[in-house]
């Protein structure tokens, strides 16, 4: 190999290993604007003309629930979550990070033994807590739950990022007279703004993917998320309205895209920090 | 030791305590009550969703309970049924453990592959890095697993290309013995997060190691052996608890990819499917609960054999010095 080959090969091999894993993102976008007939008789990416009235029988929704309002719905179950694991696994991991209190070992071993537990092992005892407490059929299993720091993946992600402060700042607060909360609130979050940032997106991307949970809780069409409306939309028009199914899925995958261009620096580093100092 | 609980709060810490503060922690020292508060609603979550559901659900996995009336206790006949008599559960445990072997390695391996490529770009990196990461992101929603089903499906792309070079497979999603492998690709091409895991363990390997090989006349593939691997090992992993306990738990591409109902002929009855069928379409939640509390044993059992093997090839170079 003479040297120029040596330098545009790995080059030439990323290139097209990212057209390949891209494919299925350009079909979709290809088949959300292609006319009925196209879909199933041709195998060519573009579409002859391109069908947005696709996007204007995807808009209708399902069940007489427009796209906009099941965008809606999502977009609060998301957020609720996002307010709700960013505040509780913050506070949590400030104790277990910082602060020194009996069975404190104890109880962060319970936590990290806690991100191996299936869900499925707590998922009906949780559905008949809810049932009692007359909470299925509403958002309220969506989001309590993270205002109650469930999810030890990020109450670990956050403890891990907070042991690598310097403590002599927080130690100096606390000389001036500074009280726990003073000195999490003013010193240690702002620090920590990072690893909150990737939580909270975090949180919200896989609230937006999530599909268990909400089929399970879930049952009035106009409470329906968009991947639950999805999902019903496939259910009713089979593969009879594949264009409009498709640009429904564009829609529904529309802010996870978004999302990912804006903060794909946090994500990715949240990610590379997760394996490395476990 | 009768006198603890009538201890005073105010009263220091007794002569005995096992590790005494240091000068420096006693000076910022503070009460213990702040902790709890921070911990408030951790604590609340952990035994009102966690601990007492545990318990729920171990009681349940003895009992037939439909939801509505109150259960009814059969003391072991779930687990027995499930072991002996229920041919679908081994079913789902067989497609399971099919997908784990095959999609793990896979997308490990892929990851890695493509990690060690990109260290080698001179530029682009970063480009690259958040571009083949991108599908970790989306692959989890039922957006592409549609996509993936239609890809797989009869007159899809998928059979159109395997027909045009010779190979007639027809359709995956229809086939019973192709239609776990399309669950299977739609894992590995989410292969992008344990890469990203991957390539920030390989950038802080110290070149250092690398010149000292190449002087004593180690070429490429010798560096990788003794130098990227063992160094790399705990990042591996990592990656691998971390994607064998995900992949048990598989749910919506193999409820998308099936149509919700496990099928062709249950080959795409993934565990948690099945466990889902049981419980919520069939109203057997005393059985799903015995069949959740199985997935955690196995789980359990093979992390542990995991961390017990780990210690004869995960290398830690801090731990070198003992």
């Amino acid at each position: 190999m003479n040297i120029a080959t040596k330098r545009w090969l790995p080059h030439t091999v990323a290139a097209v290993g990212l057209l390949v894993l891209l494919y299925p993102l350009a079909w979709l976008l290809a088949t959300s604007l292609k006319p009925a007939d196209e879909v199933v008789t041709s195998l060519d990416l573009w579409p002859s003309h391109l069908e947005w009235s696709n996007y204007t029988t995807a808009l209708d929704g399902v069940s007489g629930i427009s796209v906009t309002r099941l965008l809606g719905n999502t977009l609060l179950i998301a957020v609720g979550a996002v307010v709700g694991n960013v505040l509780s696994c913050s506070l949590a991991a400030y104790a277990f990070a910082r602060l020194r209190f009996r069975m404190s070992k104890v109880m962060f071993a319970f936590m990290v033994a806690t991100l191996m537990l299936p869900h499925h092992v707590v998922l009906i005892p949780q559905y008949i807590i809810f049932n009692r407490l007359g909470m299925v059929d509403t958002y309220w299993p969506l989001i309590l739950p993270k205002f109650l720091a469930t999810e030890a993946f990020f109450v670990f992600l956050v403890v891990q990022f907070m042991r690598g402060l310097p403590r002599e700042l927080e130690e100096s607060a606390r000389i001036d007279g500074c009280g726990a909360f003073r000195t999490y609130w003013s010193i240690t979050l702002p620090l920590t703004r990072p690893a909150l940032i990737t939580t909270a997106i975090f949180t919200f991307i896989w609230t937006w993917n999530d599909f268990f949970t909400q089929m399970i809780y879930l049952f009035a069409p106009e409470k329906f998320t968009i991947t639950l409306a999805l999902r019903s939309f496939v259910d009713q028009s089979s593969t009879s309205a594949y264009g409009p199914m498709f640009a429904m899925s564009v829609m529904s995958v529309l802010p996870i895209v978004l999302f990912f261009f804006v903060f794909q620096r946090y994500l990715v580093q949240g990610m590379a920090t997760s394996g490395l100092k476990g | 030791m009768s006198t603890v609980s009538t201890r005073a709060p105010a009263r220091p810490a007794p002569a005995t305590d096992r590790n005494p503060p240091s000068r420096r922690r006693r000076q910022v020292r503070e009460r213990q009550w702040p902790a709890y508060v921070f911990l408030t609603p951790w604590m609340i979550g952990a035994l009102v969703l966690t601990l007492v559901p545990m318990a729920v659900s171990l009681y349940l996995s003895f009992t037939d309970y439909n939801l509505f009336d109150p259960p009814h206790w059969v003391g072991l006949r779930n687990y027995t049924e499930m072991l002996t008599d229920d041919p679908r559960y081994w079913r789902s445990v067989g497609t399971t453990m099919l997908y784990v072997v095959v999609a793990v390695p896979l997308k490990l391996g892929l990851a890695l592959a493509v990690a060690t490529l990109l260290k080698n770009l001179d530029r682009g990196r970063a480009f690259y890095r958040s571009a083949f990461y991108a599908p970790s992101l989306l692959g989890a929603s039922m957006s592409i697993a549609l996509v993936w089903r239609a890809l797989f499906n009869d007159g899809g792309t998928v059979s159109g290309i395997l027909d045009s070079v010779g190979i007639h497979a027809g359709g995956w999603v229809g086939n019973p013995d192709l239609a776990v492998y399309v669950v299977v690709l739609l894992t590995v091409w989410q292969f992008g997060a344990p890469m990203v895991i991957f390539l920030a363990g390989l950038q802080q390997i110290s070149p250092d190691l690398y010149e000292a090989a190449a002087l004593d006349g180690a070429g490429r593939w010798r560096q990788f052996v003794s130098i990227t691997v063992p160094m790399l090992s705990p990042v591996v992993f990592f990656n691998l608890v971390l994607e064998i306990i995900n992949s048990f738990q598989v749910f919506t591409p193999a409820f998308v990819i099936s149509g919700g109902k496990g099928g062709p002929a249950d080959s795409t009855m993934f565990y948690t499917l099945y466990l889902y069928e049981r419980g919520f379409t069939a109203s057997h939640m005393g059985y799903a609960a015995a069949m959740a509390w199985m997935l955690l044993i196995a789980i359990a059992a093979i992390t542990l054999i995991l961390f017990r093997t780990s210690r004869s090839w995960v290398f830690y170079a801090d731990e070198e010095g003992r």
